[in-house]
């Protein structure tokens, strides 16, 4: 069985994150990391991987030095990644970002691709529906517990109304939930080993697309202008010194709350 | 400005969210509904009285799971056959991939978790919050028809009194579009009081680490005199039942308290408490978003802390 993961590099969250006022886009110069929540697609893939045998090929659109966070993936125990890296795809929206992803999966034909549950900086939770719809697969997102069968997968999710269980057949795509699984950290013997894995970096001519479909050319969104928030007053914020539960105590009682 | 509004239902209701966005879409121009479903008579009509002029509806069995991609097919054949320069979701899980799957399907633009829609200079200008709600946007548009997600809570729906002209579509469904199928829905039967209506909420997130950790929140929610909420994560791992899930895809509560323990503050868990009186938060991240908006933070363990805040409490209400 193969399986593609696709995982983000985001600003890492201990650094402040800003959009560039000129660019109006995300500032990627700082600590890069992989996304949380795909770290969860790749152990799932990994887990289907060890019961099922099979490869898993973690599959990116960034910028060249996100492969150092596709590594953690690598050390994790995927087996190769792919990256496509293209200063044409810069400030690629929705459309742009679904379309450029589509093809780099295309050419890998796998019988499952996955997703994780939303990237940190975009906090969508959507490219997956793009991407099922232009790959044409079935889709089943949010999903917190997933089965594989043979030529089928089955997730349970829940909505609004409570838990809906669906069934598709493979090949489908799949985003799964940060409850899904609690992922491994990477080994010693992982992360050395890791170096020596397949790393390929590929531009958009390489998986087919036409520079006039990525970047700005190929996005429909725009970003025109850019303010603070309305400010929120009165803020606190302490570090336990030990006598946090007292300092609690005596804010509430400030606020008439005990 | 003519607008479509996906309009979402569940047990023969159109659901709040949607008729929100709807009053919003009528009161920046022409406003029309979809819904789509199975067995839709009576259905559809309401929209009129949130302002929608017209209501098509795609109605076909293959349509009864409440599943994603044939609604894309149903929205590709309405928006061709009624027009729209809009086509506007309320957020949830089900909308968000109708909404993604048709920008794909119309080479379409989507701005999502926009918090405002207003029309300037004859454009429509989505506003929204972004990183981790850090910086207020401005998105817009280069082509029609935009497509907007609308986080959830956004626009209350208002009753303008009208009715609906209501149209049928006939939508072909594609074969990957009817692939996935739904085997099985599950609903939980809530038990105890609704958190809803609670004026103190202790809630806890993974920082509790075991579902044996909710004691704790039961604990302080006792000694407090209130209730206990949860995050997805947690309920999604099974450590708490989904009726006390905070948040987009659970309830909305606004108590006077809100204590949250181990809770990281995405998005989804704030717009589910976001107007809480007060927000206090217990996380050892100090980088955590929720301390972006609660009103006192600490960084520290909550496994030290909650319990002895829990005693103070009692001691002081003795
Ligand atoms: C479409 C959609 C809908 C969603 N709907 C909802 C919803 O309705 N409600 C909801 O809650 N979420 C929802 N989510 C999920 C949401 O995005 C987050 O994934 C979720 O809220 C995270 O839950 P958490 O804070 O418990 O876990 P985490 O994000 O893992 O946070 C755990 C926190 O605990 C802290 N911690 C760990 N140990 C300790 C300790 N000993 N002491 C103190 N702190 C500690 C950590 O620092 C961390 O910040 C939705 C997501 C999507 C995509
Ligand atoms: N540039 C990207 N390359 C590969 N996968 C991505 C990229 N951006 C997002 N994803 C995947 O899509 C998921 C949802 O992202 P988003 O819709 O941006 O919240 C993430 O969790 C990743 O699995």
């Amino acid at each position: 069985m193969k399986i593609a993961v696709c995982v983000k590099q985001v600003p890492d969250a201990t650094a402040p994150r800003r959009i560039d006022p000129a660019s109006k886009r995300l500032d990627r110069s700082g600590e890069g990391a992989l996304n949380a929540t795909d770290v969860n697609a790749v152990e799932e893939a990994l887990r289907i991987k060890e019961a099922r045998e099979g490869e898993v090929v973690v599959v990116s659109l960034g910028p060249a030095r996100a492969m150092e966070s596709l590594k953690k993936a690598l050390a994790m125990g995927a087996d190769r990644a792919v990256l496509v890296a293209d200063d044409a795809a810069a400030g690629s929206d929705l459309l742009a970002t679904s379309y450029a992803l589509a093809q780099a999966l295309q050419r890998e034909e796998p019988d499952l691709v996955l997703f994780g549950q939303q990237s940190s900086d975009a906090d969508g939770a959507v490219l997956w529906a793009a991407v099922a719809e232009r790959l044409r697969r079935p889709l089943i997102s949010q999903v917190a517990t997933l089965t594989v069968e043979d030529g089928s997968v089955t997730g349970k999710r829940q909505t609004e109304f409570g838990y809906d269980v669906i069934r598709a057949p493979l090949p489908a795509v799949i985003a799964v939930s940060d409850a899904i699984n609690e992922p491994r950290y990477p080994s010693l013997k992982g992360i050395m080993g890791a170096k020596s894995k397949p790393q390929e970096t590929l531009s958009l001519a390489d998986v087919g697309v036409e520079p006039e479909r990525v970047g700005e050319a190929g996005s429909r969104t725009t970003v025109a202008a850019l303010a603070p928030p309305p400010p929120k007053s009165g803020q606190v914020k302490i570090e336990d010194d030990g006598s946090a539960a007292e300092k609690i105590v005596e804010y509430l009682a400030e606020k008439r709350l005990l | 400005m003519r607008s479509l509004v996906f309009l979402e239902h569940h047990e023969g209701e159109l659901t709040k969210g949607s008729l929100g966005v709807l009053s919003k879409a009528a009161s920046l121009g022409e406003a029309a509904g979809v819904v789509v479903g199975s067995g839709l008579a009576g259905v559809a009509e309401a929209a009129g009285r949130y302002g929608a002029s017209t209501v098509y509806v795609v109605d076909d069995p293959a349509l009864e799971a409440p599943l994603p991609q044939p609604r894309v097919d149903a929205l590709e054949a309405v928006v061709a056959q009624a027009g729209a320069e809009n086509v506007l979701f309320a957020a949830s899980v089900l909308a968000a991939d109708v909404a993604a799957g048709l920008a794909a399907r119309l080479e379409a633009g989507l701005n999502w978790d926009v918090t405002d829609l207003a029309v300037e200079g004859g454009e429509l200008v989505g506003k929204r919050l972004a990183l981790g709600d850090t910086v207020l946007v401005d998105t817009g548009w280069t082509a029609t028809p935009r497509l907007a997600l609308v986080r959830s809570g956004t626009f209350d729906p208002v009753e303008s009194g009208g009715s609906a002209t209501v149209e049928q579509v006939d939508a072909p469904l594609q074969d990957f579009s009817t692939a996935a199928e739904l085997a099985e829905h599950l609903q939980e039967e809530a038990s105890g009081p609704s958190i809803e209506d609670a004026d103190v909420i202790v809630a806890g997130g993974r920082g509790l680490q075991a579902p044996e950790g909710f004691a704790l929140c039961e604990e302080l929610a006792s000694a407090l005199g209130g209730a206990v909420a949860a995050t997805r994560a947690v309920v999604d791992a099974g450590w708490y039942p989904y009726a006390a899930q905070v948040g987009q895809t659970g309830k909305t509560v606004s108590p006077k308290l809100y204590v949250a323990l181990g809770i990281s503050g995405a998005i989804q868990h704030k717009v589910g408490m976001q107007s809480s009186g007060v927000i206090v938060a217990i996380n050892k991240d100090p980088n955590a978003p929720i301390f972006d908006f609660a009103d006192f933070g600490v960084v520290g363990d909550l496994h030290q802390i909650a319990p002895k805040l829990a005693e103070l409490v009692r001691a002081r209400k003795a």
